[in-house]
């Protein structure tokens, strides 16, 4: 289950594109003392500078008086984080396949895709303007298959 | 003072131009505008250019970096020129083969054979 708001540390961050960056690094140092693979790390460093650049760029509408709440939680076997805007939300399921026809060649629109993409779990509340992000510990011994065998079971 | 580390290095070598980013990260508007104000001035340079974008420092890069290759590629392709890159890592790579930019752009794994045949 991906919780609506994952308990742990919660952060106010200004809404800048830089204000992400020390709770980032925080979160991947805990990653890393986890024994989380460098390749569930990256994925959970994209899922989140994704996350917070759309929160700042189309849910703030890059307005500096406005502020994203970063939830995080970290466990040996899962770290879940949710990102919060300001924003009025939209609806995820109207967002394209930046890889389908035309698509491909614009500019924009591959955030989201690739946050989908690259951690186990993505919810977005009904508002629109949070979304929880969950990446599993594919080195964890209990998990037996990793994250993508997680992924398929839930 | 600090110093200012340029975003990027610009070397002319044969008939190519060979412009290697010079961070480990790209993330935000900022760096991406810094990057289009120092390239697209390297193509409009020259006449079909023959261009190299090199990964080699690049360990990390957001989605807004494939935004700035298309406009590269764009005005490369617009001026009768040649776009290929290369020294791409194995996750970055990744992000380009989920969202299929690896079928628009040519990467090769070197420089050298980046450079080859132009």
């Amino acid at each position: 289950m991906l919780s609506k708001t994952p308990k742990g540390t919660s952060i106010v961050l200004k809404s800048r594109f830089s204000a992400v960056e020390a709770v980032c690094k925080r979160i991947l140092t805990a990653l890393e003392a986890e024994n989380y693979s460098k390749d569930d790390v990256f994925a959970v460093h994209l899922g989140l500078e994704e996350a917070f650049l759309n929160a700042v760029k189309h849910g703030n509408k890059c307005k500096p008086d406005k502020k994203v709440i970063v939830n995080y939680s970290i466990s040996p076997k899962r770290v879940e984080i949710s990102v919060t805007d300001e924003g009025k939300g939209f609806n995820p399921h109207n967002v394209p396949d930046p890889r389908e026809g035309d698509n491909i060649f614009k500019i924009g629109g591959r955030g989201l895709f690739l946050i989908r993409a690259f951690m186990d779990k993505v919810k977005f509340n009904n508002t629109g303007n949070s979304i929880a992000m969950v990446k599993y510990n594919s080195n964890d011994l209990q998990g037996h298959c990793g994250s993508k065998a997680k992924k398929n079971h839930e | 003072m600090v110093p200012i580390k340029p975003a990027v290095s610009v070397q002319y070598s044969g008939k190519a131009t060979v412009v290697t980013f010079t961070n480990e990260k790209i993330l935000e508007e900022k760096d991406i505008r810094t990057l289009q104000d120092s390239i697209m001035p390297v193509i409009e340079q020259s006449e079909q250019i023959n261009l190299v974008l090199d990964f080699q420092n690049v360990k990390f890069l957001s989605s807004a970096v494939l935004g700035l290759l298309l406009r590269i590629s764009k005005k490369v392709y617009e001026r009768d020129g040649q776009l290929r890159l290369c020294n791409i890592n194995r996750k970055i790579f990744e992000i380009f083969r989920i969202t299929r930019l690896n079928k628009i752009f040519d990467i090769f794994d070197d420089l050298e054979s980046a450079m080859a045949g132009f």
